[in-house]
């Protein structure tokens, strides 16, 4: 299958790792991926900042970047469920009908990454090796605005050598929500202790999750109170082999 | 002409903004240990009577139609409503907003000449500062809901929906009724029945000789003009029974179309906010009874900013608030800086989309910010209000921060033009020099750096990796 790879900004600029073992992970599987190159942001920042307008143009621009794939996937929940959820909103409120049509078309054939190996490609056993005691942060956009479910866990338990751990009261939120987290510093932080305390208490060396916005949160916290424990995508998980590993 | 509830008086408005009342609230051990106790034990509750009913979604979807619904008709039900209340007795008032309803409720009390007036657990009358209104005209209020009580009694204000004194704990309890509860005894303990038992004596006294009572309603039913009270004490079914006179204030949002309606709402409720499947005391009255009950009956119906809420298309599923706080209980942030720092007697995740539209965003403008935008409050509202999506709705309305606003532009700038866009993640390697793993970032980006490291900048972007393969 040609399947159209949205990087996300954040994934492109600070994480290309995540973005890298997403195409790997789809050409080993046979697959073609194409990463046309007008793509730059989904514009959620700008929307869950207050700043519709601003977001406008990039709602435009992702609309117009994928509307000829007929598959698109990108490495992080929260992007897709705001491509899902927000595009079209943002264009009907600014009176675009047209563009939210095209909007909502678009994202019809968006995909979180967990999403397009399940549903789209059904595959569950990605012949992924690795061996580290791993536990799954659920993220909130996947898990409350996407519904991916269990999907990121079948697709880890199928993986060899990995040691799965359950995360205690994995549905809280880790406190980054984007701007929320500058914005509202502290209280940001009080939840990222807890968090932290939860991942630490399963004696992971790795704690993963489909979305790096949330993994630099919960991975920044990991690093300034020198835990050892990191934080890896799900992708690159999944990318992993025992030729990698 | 729909307004906006008035500033000076009430409580929808803080003393600061909310990051600034949420740091001084994270820093208390004993409330943050009290909120995660409390929250806790409701979720868990309210998690395992919701799992009972096979057709809780379809509930849900109910009682959104029905509010939904009764927005849409919400003039035309307000008038059934005054129509039926006043043919069964009772008379009917509009109070345009706060002041107003305190005039109109302080002179029903001076006409029956009454100096104390006995208090059913109330929002509304929260809302407006009735019992601040009431002291100025020379009358007592005294709360006779326990936790409202406690809130009274220790000259505090209410943290929570449901559970006004969640922020307590029973030690802080009985220091508060040791110091101001008349003709407490002096070995009270602090184990919670006879920290009840106290409350109850004082309480009973109060029913026995109190000829005016002031209530809200959780439902007013248009259809038949009965109006309707749920509470788990017994203290409201005594002061809607007791009384010569009954003096209800109500939010006009609160009328249901009809006594059937009820059938929803009466299982929703319960579940979702006390985590029972029935409220122990269903309270409910149509007018006057000759002889039986108060034998004057008030309504006064509240505007106070609802039809300026009404007037917004996506902010006015607000409006849909059964306040059962289950929104509350899930909150991640609710949960870490209780309801104080909301400034608002609404708090929580309904509070912050309540709040600012009641008053005006300018004047709750970092309300819709206390959010991280998790999602768990409209996974909990039992009426499905999507309350993530009214709060990004609100903040697109909130005065933005000069610098926010031009570095905002900016960076939709840059991603709008790929070129330039490629620049600036070459120049992102040189943020290294912002100082080391963030640590030297400027207002307000440091508030990051204050606990999180920032991770190293890539040796090279995606793309470029892409373009190089």
């Amino acid at each position: 299958m040609r399947i159209a790879l949205f990087a996300t900004c954040l994934a492109d600029t600070m994480f290309p790792a995540a973005a890298k073992a997403t195409v790997q992970l789809l050409e080993r599987l046979g697959h073609e991926v194409v990463f046309p190159p007008e793509q730059t942001c989904c514009g959620q920042m700008h929307v869950n900042t207050g700043y519709q307008k601003e977001a406008l143009p990039l709602v435009r621009r992702y609309v117009r970047t994928f509307e000829p794939c007929d598959v698109v996937v990108a490495p992080s929940g929260s992007c897709v469920g705001s491509i899902r959820h927000q595009h079209a909103t943002v264009a009907r409120q600014a009176g675009q009908e047209g563009l939210a049509s095209r909007a909502e078309a678009v994202a019809s054939r968006t995909y979180e990454l967990s999403e397009l190996l399940i549903d789209v490609l059904k595959i569950e056993d990605v012949g992924a090796y690795y061996p580290h005691r791993v536990t799954y942060h659920p993220t909130c956009h996947s898990l409350r605005v996407l519904r991916v479910g269990d999907r990121p866990l079948r697709l880890l338990r199928q993986v060899r050598g990995l040691d799965l751990v359950e995360l205690p009261q994995a549905e809280q939120c880790c406190g980054f929500g984007g701007t929320f987290s500058v914005k509202n510093a502290d209280t940001s932080t009080a939840m990222l202790a807890d968090k932290m305390r939860h991942v630490l208490d399963t004696g992971a060396d790795v704690c993963t999750a489909g979305d790096a916005s949330c993994l630099m949160h919960i991975g920044g916290g990991l690093s300034r109170l020198r835990t050892g424990v990191k934080t890896v995508h799900l992708a690159e998980i999944l990318a992993s082999t025992e030729a990698t590993a | 002409m729909s307004t906006h509830a008035p500033k000076g008086v009430g409580h929808l408005r803080g003393d600061e903004p909310f990051p600034a009342a949420a740091k001084v609230a994270l820093a208390n051990p004993q409330l943050r240990r009290n909120l995660q106790h409390a929250t806790t034990t409701i979720r868990g509750k309210s998690g395992r009577v919701i799992a009972e009913l096979p057709d809780w979604q379809e509930l849900r979807s109910a009682g959104s139609a029905l509010k939904a619904y009764t927005m849409a008709n919400l003039p035309r039900l307000l008038e059934q409503l005054e129509e039926r209340v006043t043919a069964a007795g009772g008379v009917v008032h509009w109070a345009a907003d706060a002041t107003e309803a305190n005039r109109i409720v302080t002179d029903l009390v001076r006409q029956t000449g009454e100096q104390r007036v006995i208090k059913v657990k109330s929002m509304a009358t929260q809302e407006i500062g009735l019992n601040e209104a009431l002291e100025d005209a020379g009358i007592t209020p005294v709360e006779t809901d326990l936790a409202e009580l406690i809130v009274q009694l220790g000259h505090d204000k209410p943290s929570h929906i449901l559970v006004p004194a969640i922020h307590r704990n029973r030690s802080e309890i009985r220091e508060i009724f040791l110091r101001e509860m008349p003709g407490v005894d002096p070995e009270l303990t602090d184990n919670p029945p006879d920290l009840a038992g106290a409350a109850r004596r004082y309480l009973r006294e109060t029913f026995l000789s109190t000829k005016v009572a002031v209530s809200g309603a959780n439902f007013g039913i248009a259809e038949t003009g009965t109006l309707a009270v749920v509470e788990s004490e017994g203290n409201g079914r005594m002061c809607l029974t007791l009384p010569d006179t009954l003096i209800t204030v109500m939010g006009i949002e609160k009328v249901v179309p009809a006594w059937q309606d009820l059938e929803v709402f009466l299982q929703l409720l319960p579940r979702a906010s006390t985590g029972e499947r029935m409220n122990p005391y269903t309270s409910m009255w149509t007018g006057v009874t000759p002889g039986d009950g108060p034998q004057s009956f008030h309504l006064v119906l509240l505007d106070n900013g609802r039809t300026a809420v009404l007037a917004d298309e996506v902010g006015r599923q607000a409006l849909h608030c059964i306040r059962c706080s289950a929104c509350l209980n899930v909150c991640p942030v609710y949960e870490r800086t209780g309801g104080h720092a909301y400034g608002s007697v609404y708090p929580g995740p309904i509070g912050a989309v309540l709040s600012p539209q009641l008053t005006g965003v300018e004047d709750n403008a970092s309300l819709p910010y206390a959010s991280s935008l998790c999602g768990a409050c409209f996974d909990a509202c039992p009426v499905k209000i999507d309350i993530p999506s009214i709060l990004v709705h609100l903040r697109n309305q909130a005065p933005h921060p000069r610098s926010e606003k031009a570095a905002m532009a900016a960076a939709a700038y840059t991603m709008d033009r790929p070129k330039l866009y490629e620049r600036a993640q070459r120049a992102a390697k040189l943020s290294k020099l912002l100082g080391k793993r963030g640590r030297g970032l400027p207002p307000p980006l440091n508030g990051w750096a204050a606990s999180r490291d920032l991770p190293e900048p890539p040796a090279e972007s995606f793309r470029d990796w892409w373009r190089g393969r």
